[in-house]
Parts: structure tokens; C-alpha cells; sequence
């Protein structure tokens, strides 16, 4: 069992203070991913749980184990990194098989899990290369099956896919989600790009300036935001907002319409609609539209709703040109509220 | 606009800019090599040569290959002692500058600490002190603690003179080794120590001989320190600027050559790693 355990964890560089007090448990077998922008403090976070990293304050459990005082090797974690580290001034073998070294396993038992691991990961002509003679792409597949031969616990992987061209990034993202469900191990995953995060994620941690907005699984990250940070990171083109002010009847007036809203006493909030959740029909908002981009499947565009930029994706097959005024519907039950004060979702 | 006008600002083909920078780029190379390669072909040559030829004109240019001058050269007294006094302190130099200078050039890499860059600042300052200056008080210093016309007294004025080239040099090195394939060791069982030792060593190994050689170098050929601070273990420089002053010219070109061909073979054998101390490859 090695589920993760943060418990209050912050972190100052200084003056700056990177993490503010995060607390996040992660199950057990679970694909965790930390989402974020850079500098919001996912990095930092994963490699405190690495060991590379002193936080300031807070404990980390893995498993029954408080690891935060413990060096990485103590840890029970292995980890893959941005730029792969595969050591080169040793073969591929060597590589795989250096942490199986320095855990004196016997030569038997370190040539069967080399075997394993690179037919898994797929390198298994390569094993007599050194990491100069082989691609990007391949040098990535190492550096995660030296992690996978280690048996860890935990395996951490700090954008792993970002140096990739965008066709391998692909094809080693289904492999990556395949592989590591295999493996049984608890995954946590960092990484700044939201498409990659849906795929691979069990749960999702969107961060956000050292704070954790929102760890959730990656549909209802996507349709029940908890805070206006996250419907406005998460989807491309992210969530459309307008104002709100409150009307008749526990109605709420919201860029020309009238809408039925959440029963509240606040005067203002502001309304929150994805793009792909507008259907036009007479009756709502009055749009002029800007720009129109046909993207096959469907038609992004670009309008104007009350003076601000609201954007819709309507099915391909409504033709529709610039300058044009189009009514869309917002579908009632995919209508979210959010606080604008506080910007947590209502 | 007439012609004739046009014609005279017509646009010169490109070609023409082209080979004029390759031939400054052929003159630049050419001059540079000459530079560098003439005295020492005059030396060689003078050296292999007969004594009368070496101050006999028209000159052929090319050796006789007679040994008269290197024999005469490697027989005087003295010779072979001030030899090994060199290797001696030079062998000294190198292991204090790099034993001194490749931890400071990996904390350097590695660490943060308060007054980073004024340390990188200092260390360069220790060559701003011209020797002459520093000879006399260093001279009385060496004699109190009995330093003086010692092996080691004198390598520790030239590990002063190489620890600058030895701490930024290895700096370079060692910053040319990401800090992830350390952080990788670590996450995959090693230990501070460990991990240096089996994945950062392996790497700068190659240009820590280059830089170590360039401390020999520097020893080798430093000339004031050992006239200075040494009288009977006099080291070849030294030995050489007091005897061949009073010598025939042919065994002046014998010296010199003798001086200059072990730190002319050493840059040979490393120069490749040359390169890799400025952490421009290595990788």
C-alpha cells in the first residue's frame, strides 16, 4: 500500500513563498496529476515529495511512513525527469540497471527485470547503446523503465512528455497511462498541459499560485469548477463569463436575458458557460459574430455578447459568416455561477 | 539618371564580398599559425643543427640532425637535477590546485551560499598581485618557515598562480553536468557521495586531467617564482635563465627546446579537452 499523504506542506524560496500549506492524500494505485501553469508551485510540490526538496512546514507520509525528514533513496520512489537524466556515460542496460545495482540485487534477478522492463517499454535492441546514440523519444522510454525496474513505490514524473515532438507525445501518452496501470504504482504526474492531464489522470490537482484550487476526477474538474480559475485554465477555448445582476423572481439579468439562477441574496455574480454548451436557437443572447474558424468537426466562433468576447462551438454544419448576429442558448443545466468576490463557483 | 551612373553604383556580386572574407579569413589563419609555429620551427631547427651552423648564414632551414647541442645540453651539470626539481614541483602543483580548486569549482556549480559571486571575484584577484611584488616578502616569509628551496614551498606559489584557472575551469566542467543526473542518483539509491562518485566523477574525469595538465603547464613554465624562492633545487626555468645567459647560442636553443617540447606535448595530448574546460562539450 502506498497511498501519499501531504499534510500541510508549504514552502518559502526566501521571501517568495511558493507553496502556501498544501494538503492532498493521493490513493493507492492512483494516477495523480498536478496541473498548473508554470511557477504556480507543481514542480516544487512534486519534488518535495521526491526528497529533493526541504519544505518549510508540513509532513509527507507515503504509506504508513512519514518520509519528509528521509533522503530520495529512502523513499521508496522512483522518478523520471524533464530532461530524462539517463546517465551517458553508461549503456542503456547500465542505466536500467543502475538503481537494481545500488540495491545489490543479484546479477540473475537485474538481468530478468532489465529484460522486462525494456521489452515493456520497448528498447530492447538498444540495451548496448550509450544515451549519445539514441533520439529523444527513446531516451525518454529509459528513463521510465529504469523507473519501472525499481519497483517503487511511487513513481513521480516531472513533465515528462514535454520535450517529445507532439506525434510521440501521443503515442507515449497512451503508452505512459497503459504501462503505469500495469505497474500497480502510485502515480503522481506533473505537467502544464491540460489535454495531457485529462487523458492520463485518475483525479486532477489544478494548481494555482502555491495553493491547490481543485483535486478532482478530470470530468468533474471540467464541468463542476470550483473556482473561476479553473473553468478559465481547464477546456480550449476555456469557459465564457459574463456578469450577472439579480432580477425578477430569483431570476438573474445576464447579458440581455433573463435567466433562472441559484437562490441567493447576493446583487451580482457572474455567469459561466462553456463554449461547446451554446446551441443557437431564438431567445438568447444576441451575438455579433467576429470571427468564424471551421476546425472540421467543428466551427469555433469568435463573437461579441454586450461588448465583451464570448466564444461558441456550434456544429459544423451551421453556416454562419462574420458580421453575422446569431441567438445562442445556454444549455440550462451546464450553466454554472460563480461568486465574483471570492470566485468560488456558487 | 544616365547610364554611365547607374552603372558606376551597380550592385557587385555577391561572390565577390564572399572571397573577399574567405581570403582575410585564409590571411587571419595563416598569420596566426605562422605566429605561433615560427619561433618554435627556428628553435627545433637550431637545436638539431650543427653549433656552427646555428650562427653560420645563409641558413638551410632544415635540420642536420646533429646532436653536438642536445648531447653537450643534457650532459652539463646540473641538467637532470633541475629536470626532476621541475616534475617534482609541478606534480605538486597540480595535485594541490586540483585537490584546492575542483571542490571549490563543484560548490561553485552546485550551492548557493552568501558571497558566491564576490568568491568568484576573489579567486581571479589572486592573479591581479604581479609575483614581483609579492617576491621579496614572500622570499623573507619562506625563509622564516623554512619554505625556501623546498619542492613544495615552490608549489605552493604556483598552486596560488593555478588555483584561478583550476577553480573556473572545473566550475565550467562541473556546471556542464546537469544537476538532474545527480538528483536521478539520488532517487535511485545513492547518496551524496555515491552519486558524485558514480555519475558526476565518470563524466568531468576527462577535463579534470585537461585542467590538471594546464597546472602542470603553468608550473612548469612559471620562471620568477623559481629564481626567486629556489637556489640549489633550482627547477629547469630557473636553472636555465641563470646558466644559459653566460652559454653559446646553440645551447640557448637546446634549452629552450627542452622547455618547451613537455608543455607543447601535454596541450597536444589534451587538447580536445581543452574544449570541454571551457563546457562547451563534455556532454
Amino acid at each position: 500500500m502506498a497511498e501519499i499523504k501531504i499534510k500541510g506542506i508549504a514552502k518559502s524560496f526566501g521571501a517568495f513563498r511558493a507553496l502556501h500549506s498544501i494538503d492532498l492524500e493521493i490513493a493507492d494505485q492512483e494516477f495523480m496529476v498536478l496541473l498548473g501553469a508554470s511557477g504556480c508551485g507543481k514542480t516544487t510540490l512534486l519534488r518535495i515529495i521526491a526528497g529533493l526538496e526541504t519544505p518549510t512546514e508540513g509532513e509527507v507520509w507515503i504509506g504508513d511512513r512519514r518520509v519528509d525528514h528521509l533522503q530520495p533513496r529512502e523513499r521508496g520512489i522512483a522518478m523520471v525527469f524533464q530532461n530524462y537524466a539517463v546517465f551517458p556515460h553508461l549503456t542503456v542496460f547500465e542505466n536500467i540497471a543502475f538503481g537494481l545495482r545500488m540495491k545489490k540485487l543479484p546479477q540473475s534477478e537485474i538481468d530478468a527485470r532489465v529484460k522486462r522492463t525494456a521489452e515493456l517499454m520497448h528498447i530492447e535492441q538498444l540495451l548496448a547503446r550509450y544515451s549519445g546514440q539514441i533520439s529523444g523519444g527513446q531516451r525518454q522510454r529509459v528513463a521510465v523503465a529504469r523507473a519501472l525496474a525499481m519497483e517503487p513505490d511511487v513513481i513521480l514524473m516531472d513533465e515528462p512528455l514535454s520535450n517529445l515532438d507532439a506525434l510521440l507525445r501521443l503515442e507515449m501518452r497512451a503508452e505512459l497511462k497503459g504501462v503505469l496501470a500495469a505497474s500497480k504504482t502510485t502515480t503522481v504526474y506533473v505537467t502544464h498541459d491540460q489535454v495531457e492531464a485529462m487523458s492520463l489522470a485518475d483525479r486532477i490537482a489544478v494548481m494555482n499560485g502555491g495553493r491547490i484550487v481543485q483535486a478532482a476526477t478530470p470530468v468533474e474538474i471540467y464541468r463542476n469548477p470550483k473556482a473561476r480559475f479553473v473553468g478559465s485554465f481547464i477546456g480550449s477555448p476555456p469557459m465564457n463569463f459574463m456578469p450577472a445582476k439579480r432580477g425578477m423572481n430569483g431570476s438573474w439579468k445576464v447579458g440581455g436575458i433573463q435567466l433562472a439562477g441559484p437562490a441567493d441574496n447576493r446583487q451580482d455574480l457572474e455567469f459561466a458557460i462553456r463554449p461547446e454548451d451554446l446551441l443557437p436557437a431564438p431567445g438568447g443572447f444576441s451575438a455579433e459574430v467576429r470571427v468564424v474558424e471551421p476546425l472540421g468537426a467543428h466551427t469555433l466562433i469568435t463573437a461579441d455578447v454586450d461588448g465583451r468576447p464570448f466564444r461558441a462551438v456550434l456544429d459544423s454544419d451551421v453556416t454562419v459568416a462574420p458580421g453575422d448576429t446569431l441567438s445562442l442558448v445556454p444549455k440550462p443545466d451546464r450553466i454554472r455561477w460563480f461568486d465574483p468576490e471570492t470566485s468560488e463557483a456558487v | 539618371m544616365t547610364d554611365a551612373a547607374i552603372s558606376a553604383d551597380s550592385a557587385r556580386p555577391v561572390a565577390d564580398a564572399r572571397s573577399a572574407g574567405r581570403f582575410l579569413f585564409i590571411a587571419g589563419t595563416v598569420l596566426l599559425v605562422v605566429w605561433v609555429l615560427l619561433p618554435i620551427y627556428l628553435l627545433v631547427v637550431n637545436t638539431l643543427s650543427a653549433p656552427v651552423e646555428v650562427s653560420g648564414f645563409p641558413k638551410s632551414g632544415i635540420p642536420s640532425f646533429d646532436m653536438t647541442s642536445v648531447n653537450f645540453f643534457l650532459s652539463f651539470g646540473g641538467v637532470a637535477r633541475a629536470l626532476w626539481n621541475s616534475i617534482l614541483v609541478a606534480v605538486l602543483t597540480m595535485v594541490l590546485s586540483i585537490g584546492l580548486g575542483a571542490p571549490a569549482g563543484y560548490a561553485l556549480s552546485r550551492f548557493d551560499f552568501p558571497g558566491k559571486g564576490s568568491f568568484r571575484m576573489l579567486v581571479v584577484m589572486t592573479r591581479a598581485f604581479p609575483l614581483p611584488l609579492l617576491a621579496l616578502p614572500l622570499a623573507v616569509f619562506f625563509i622564516r618557515t623554512g619554505l625556501d628551496d623546498t619542492a613544495i614551498g615552490l608549489a605552493i606559489v604556483h598552486t596560488v598562480l593555478a588555483i584561478p584557472f583550476a577553480v573556473l575551469i572545473t566550475f565550467s566542467i562541473f556546471a556542464g553536468i546537469p544537476v538532474e543526473l545527480e538528483e536521478a542518483a539520488w532517487t535511485l539509491g545513492c547518496n551524496r557521495w555515491q552519486a558524485f562518485q558514480k555519475v558526476v566523477w565518470p563524466l568531468v574525469l576527462p577535463g579534470i586531467a585537461a585542467s590538471a595538465v594546464f597546472a602542470f603547464t603553468i608550473s612548469w613554465n612559471e620562471v620568477f617564482a623559481a629564481a626567486v624562492l629556489t637556489i640549489e633545487n633550482r627547477t629547469l626555468t630557473a636553472f636555465l635563465i641563470q646558466s644559459l645567459n653566460v652559454s653559446p647560442l646553440h645551447l640557448k636553443f637546446a634549452g629552450g627546446t627542452a622547455l618547451v617540447l613537455p608543455a607543447l606535448i601535454f596541450i597536444f595530448a589534451v587538447r580536445k579537452y581543452l574544449f570541454a574546460m571551457w563546457g562547451i562539450s563534455n556532454r
